[in-house]
């Protein structure tokens, strides 16, 4: 009874990340015993003390969040309108479908040598490869947003006046949509995240989350390069979860009830 | 007003390559202002195809559709449409909803909660304004279509089967509730049903079409003046009458023979 009451409980899920931690430091100290192999938790703690104290982690964390915005803003700034046009104009889709099909295999990563020659060393290169990687998910949700709305909207809203096909877009399809808008944003968030990291290391950017783990790498300081992986871990989950609480609550509100 | 005139509406599907069906053949009928019409039939008759071609949502083959002296080409907002699906915008609340309509007309914000919480009381749904589809029962849902369709007041109102989805006391109870809302906006009513106790209960003239290809079969006055009683003899007599018409067409098709009725 007690047992059933507290795996039900808030502080449950707190006491996973406790284990995890504590055994994670007697491993560290009493097992490995190797700085360089395994840093432990307090090793950790420490070094992310030392780094907030130097400054270097928030500079980093700017950079970092400068680029992702930039790919993540492009993205949207194209993938959505191409969206859609294609969704909503059948020879819009049929002209640009091949050369998405096309393109879109190309992982995000083998566009980084042009990144580079394109952009040059700046913020943009690592930019550019961001938006590579997140344009196509909210392309391809914003599309299939689009062709799939309910044709009876679109004829009970024809029958309410909204006659043109910009009105028809805006009034009709485009809220009907968004929900594939809003999960394509979310798949898209992911990638981002994932391929800042990667661009960063390759040198694109000379600051940055994930160019901050290769340098410590290089130094052959662990502990370091542990903390910049939690950052990005934690970072990212913060993303998702400002993500999911926003926009649910308010653009999404009328679907409570309707999925789960 | 709201005087239709439809005259000669044929509609030919192409199926495949040389394979045609036809739908509806040369349709001709007048309704007259404040008249409301149901039109019945076998199922596959064309009947929803005909409210659709009157609604501007599909062209007919040949022939016209004319309201007031105005062909109907394409949908607007001199006909209003309550479709048989749900077709509420689950994105908006039942005010902005009921209000889309005169939001496309351009009409400022407050004129327009000014008429649409009227078309909202009208249905008896005003502590319910703020609320989204999801929440409202079917009944619900319904009505809010129905002052949707009434807010930009147009000439006419076409019902698909706006009742079919509903269980049979609410159903009743709707059928009234629209009979009240005729009876206080005068509107000329186009209603779409498949049950001949309803087509009875509700309308002046019932239309009785065939199946395949869509004619008129016969078209039927009912002179029981309303509030009208399901059980009153003349009202059996008449929904009898109809239902025999349907059923003879309906008996053509294939179907299994069952000893205990058609």
């Amino acid at each position: 009874m007690n047992i059933n009451k507290f795996t039900r409980s808030a502080c449950f899920p707190l006491l996973s990340i406790i284990t995890a931690i504590i055994l994670w430091q007697l491993i560290a100290v009493y097992v490995v015993n190797n700085r360089f192999i395994l840093p432990s938790f307090t090793d950790v703690i420490r070094a992310f003390l030392d780094l907030c104290i130097s400054g270097t982690i928030f500079q980093d964390f700017v950079v970092s969040m400068v680029h992702f915005f930039i790919g993540l803003g492009l993205s949207l700034l194209i993938g959505i309108p191409f969206g859609v046009l294609m969704g909503w104009f059948p020879c819009v889709n049929r002209f640009f479908d091949p050369l998405i099909e096309i393109i879109r295999p190309i992982p995000p990563l083998a566009w980084i040598p042009f990144a580079i020659v394109w952009f040059g060393l700046t913020d943009l290169a690592a930019g550019f490869v961001i938006f590579i990687g997140s344009v196509f998910p909210i392309l391809i949700n914003t599309y299939e947003g689009f062709r799939n709305v309910p044709k009876i909207f679109v004829e009970a809203g024809k029958m309410l006046g909204c006659t043109n096909s910009l009105k028809l877009i805006r009034y009709i399809a485009f809220p009907s949509a968004l929900p594939h808008l809003v999960s394509g944003f979310r798949v898209a968030c992911g990638v981002a995240w994932m391929c800042l990291v990667a661009a960063e290391m390759f040198g694109v950017s000379n600051f940055g989350l994930g160019q901050k783990i290769w340098w410590y790498y290089n130094l052959h300081q662990m502990d370091n390069v542990m903390v910049y992986m939690l950052v990005l871990g934690f970072v990212g989950l913060i993303i998702d979860f400002i993500f999911r609480l926003g926009i649910k609550r308010t653009l999404l509100k009328w679907r409570e009830g309707e999925v789960n | 007003m709201g005087v239709l005139e439809i005259s000669h509406i044929s509609r030919v599907f192409q199926k495949g390559d040389d394979e045609e069906v036809v739908a509806l053949s040369d349709i001709v009928l007048s309704i007259a202002d404040d008249e409301f019409v149901s039109f019945v039939g076998p199922s596959g008759c064309g009947k929803t195809t005909l409210l659709r071609i009157i609604a501007g949502l599909d062209k007919a083959t040949s022939g016209t559709v004319i309201l007031d002296g105005e062909v109907i080409s394409d949908p607007g907002q001199r006909v209003g449409m309550v479709f048989q699906e749900y077709s509420l915008f689950p994105w908006r609340n039942i005010l902005d909803n009921v209000g889309f309509g005169l939001e496309m007309r351009g009409m400022e914000k407050e004129e327009r909660l000014k008429v649409v919480r009227r078309y909202i009381s009208l249905v008896g749904l005003s502590q319910f304004e703020k609320s989204y589809p999801y929440e409202l029962s079917g009944g619900m849902r319904q009505r809010v279509a129905i002052a949707r369709a009434l807010a930009t007041d147009p000439d006419l109102l076409l019902m698909d089967e706006p009742f079919g989805a509903l269980d049979a006391q609410t159903r009743n109870h709707m059928q009234c509730e629209l009979l009240d809302i005729w009876e206080t906006k005068k509107k000329t009513i186009l209603f779409v049903t498949h049950s001949c106790d309803e087509a009875v209960f509700l309308s002046d003239r019932v239309v009785v079409l065939s199946s395949r290809p869509g004619r008129i079969r016969k078209i039927i006055q009912i002179p029981l003046s309303r509030p009208r009683d399901r059980t009153q003899k003349e009202f059996i007599d008449l929904r009898r009458n109809i239902l025999e018409m349907i059923e003879e067409d309906e008996q053509d098709k294939e179907r299994i023979k069952c000893n205990s009725g058609n």
